[in-house]
């Protein structure tokens, strides 16, 4: 085996090849990822708020509950999704399974209560604070959950990238309900699977970073989102 | 910048990202469950072009061990079932799950093991007395564990060999539980000897100093047969196209093109679809 940077120097010739194939697996996993997670925070950020502000009984062990739903194991969310979308299963008329969007379900499953647990945490601190001023000013519920969901946007932010960051490295659900079907459902994680388990070992190193590469673009411009954002808050 | 300006920016920058690659348009296709040795053997890559040139006819390739490939095709989810265990493939067909199984190629299994020999099976071709002479040696041996059709053979192997295997799991015994490749991976880290079926062995590019060291007995034969799974007990069934594929491999020439994949000059599979030996 080569050294890493020899990897680390495939890699760069990769991407700068430009390969269709590759290109169209980059493709695919930025599209199933970043669907998922958008749908994630559609659901997860104002799930997480209603948590965090509202007072209603049982809050702690929903609160509770999303904690412990961030550890969910992937292999079995693509498991219970591929029951669901089979043939034989539930949904099978939809006819859904081993295509990309049944990865964006799996993968929705995997990141929604990330985002929610962390929403909560992030939303519940925030109404502490703003507490007596909400008081004073007699806000109603959904101003309050819709301001301090504004307010904390920086944050929150930072948690679509954490559900991001599951999402675009998880490979056991995509895997299942996907097939890692060549030119419809492989994805970026399922390629390096798939040239592990043909024993090109290098092959797979570098396309693990190139994945890398990816994220680290994907965090950078949301950073300067963020900065622009800040920057003309202040200016 | 404003709450609109912020949120118009996440989603404009959402939207360039997703539109990158839009959905490919639902053209014909089937779904093939399969084992992973057709597909890390290339096999796949080098047939079903020619396929779709000729019929326009796109094949999705699902590829996990034998077992889950029944058990898959089993609840529906796909058109045809091409995979390598003939008594769990008579066994689909007998329960209704199949119309009818053909052979359609076949090359045969090698046990490969580290140069070093601990166990001296090299040039051995009796592959019973081998595997008795490793269980002799407690040499590391590891097994996919998986329920594949390369397990269901190894295991078919080992009781040949009037030996208890399982009894040592965890010991020189491994299983792993996972596909031929991951299997040979750890079996070339940990110096183990591996059954496996030839063709992904001499695909396979993380080889470290394992070679084959049994070859020859024709209790290794590894037979491929195709199946269209059964529209009466899944109505969705694309039969018509599966039909077509299952007809184009065992004509002519479909079976050339396999018998034309080679790597490194050597032949992977030898089609026998047209009654060959079997």
């Amino acid at each position: 085996m080569d050294s890493f940077w020899s990897v680390l120097g495939g890699a760069f010739a990769l991407v700068f090849a430009l390969d269709p194939d590759l290109m169209e697996i980059i493709g695919l996993s930025m599209r199933v990822t970043l669907t998922a997670v958008f749908f994630a925070c559609l659901i997860g950020l104002p799930l997480g708020a209603a948590v965090g502000v509202f007072k209603f009984p049982g809050r702690t062990f929903l609160a509770v509950s999303l904690n412990a739903l961030m550890g969910l194991p992937p292999v079995v969310v693509g498991l219970v999704v591929y029951l669901l979308l089979s043939a034989s299963g539930p949904l099978g008329p939809l006819r859904l399974l081993y295509t990309p969007t049944a990865m964006i379900i799996a993968q929705m499953i995997i990141v929604t209560p990330i985002v929610a647990a962390l929403t909560r945490q992030v939303v519940d601190d925030l109404n502490r604070e703003y507490a007596e001023q909400f008081a004073s000013l007699g806000v109603g519920a959904i101003d309050r959950l819709v301001s301090l969901l504004w307010d904390a946007r920086y944050s929150l932010l930072t948690v679509a990238l954490a559900g991001f960051g599951r999402a675009v490295a998880e490979v056991g659900a995509v895997l299942i309900v996907g097939g890692n079907i060549n030119h419809v459902t492989r994805v970026m994680t399922t390629t390096i699977a798939l040239e592990t388990s043909k024993g090109n070992l290098q092959l797979a190193l570098a396309l693990g970073v190139i994945l890398l590469l990816i994220a680290f673009a994907v965090n950078a411009c949301v950073m300067a989102i963020r900065a622009t954002a800040v920057r003309a808050a202040y200016a | 910048m404003n709450r609109r300006t912020f949120l118009a920016t996440l989603l404009l920058a959402f939207l360039c990202a997703t539109s990158a690659q839009t959905a490919r348009a639902d053209d014909k296709f089937i779904i093939v469950q399969s084992t992973t040795s057709t597909q890390n053997s290339g096999l796949f890559e080098h047939i079903l072009p020619i396929f779709r040139d000729k019929t326009g006819i796109e094949v999705r390739v699902v590829a996990v061990g034998t077992g889950q490939a029944i058990r898959n095709a089993t609840n529906g989810d796909g058109d045809v079932l091409f995979v390598h265990s003939k008594p769990a493939e008579e066994k689909f067909v007998a329960d209704g799950f199949g119309v009818s199984r053909s052979d359609v190629m076949y090359n045969d299994f090698v046990i490969v093991g580290p140069a070093a020999d601990p166990a001296s099976v090299r040039g051995m071709s009796d592959v019973v007395a081998a595997l008795q002479k490793i269980a002799g040696a407690k040499a590391t041996f590891a097994s996919r564990g998986d329920d594949s059709g390369t397990h269901k053979a190894e295991l078919r192997l080992w009781q040949a060999a009037d030996i208890d295997a399982q009894a040592a799991s965890g010991e020189w015994y491994r299983e792993t539980g996972s596909g031929m490749g991951a299997t040979l991976n750890t079996g070339t880290g940990m110096g183990a000897y591996v059954l496996t079926d030839r063709a992904t062995w001499i695909a396979f590019g993380n080889k470290g100093n394992h070679e084959i060291v049994v070859e020859g007995d024709p209790r290794m034969f590894n037979q491929y047969g195709v199946i269209l799974v059964n529209p009466k007990a899944h109505p969705h069934v694309k039969s018509e196209e599966g039909q077509v594929f299952v007809d184009w491999l065992l004509s002519n020439e479909g079976q050339n093109a396999i018998a034309d994949y080679k790597i490194d000059g050597q032949q992977l599979f030898f089609p026998n679809g047209n009654g060959g030996p079997s």
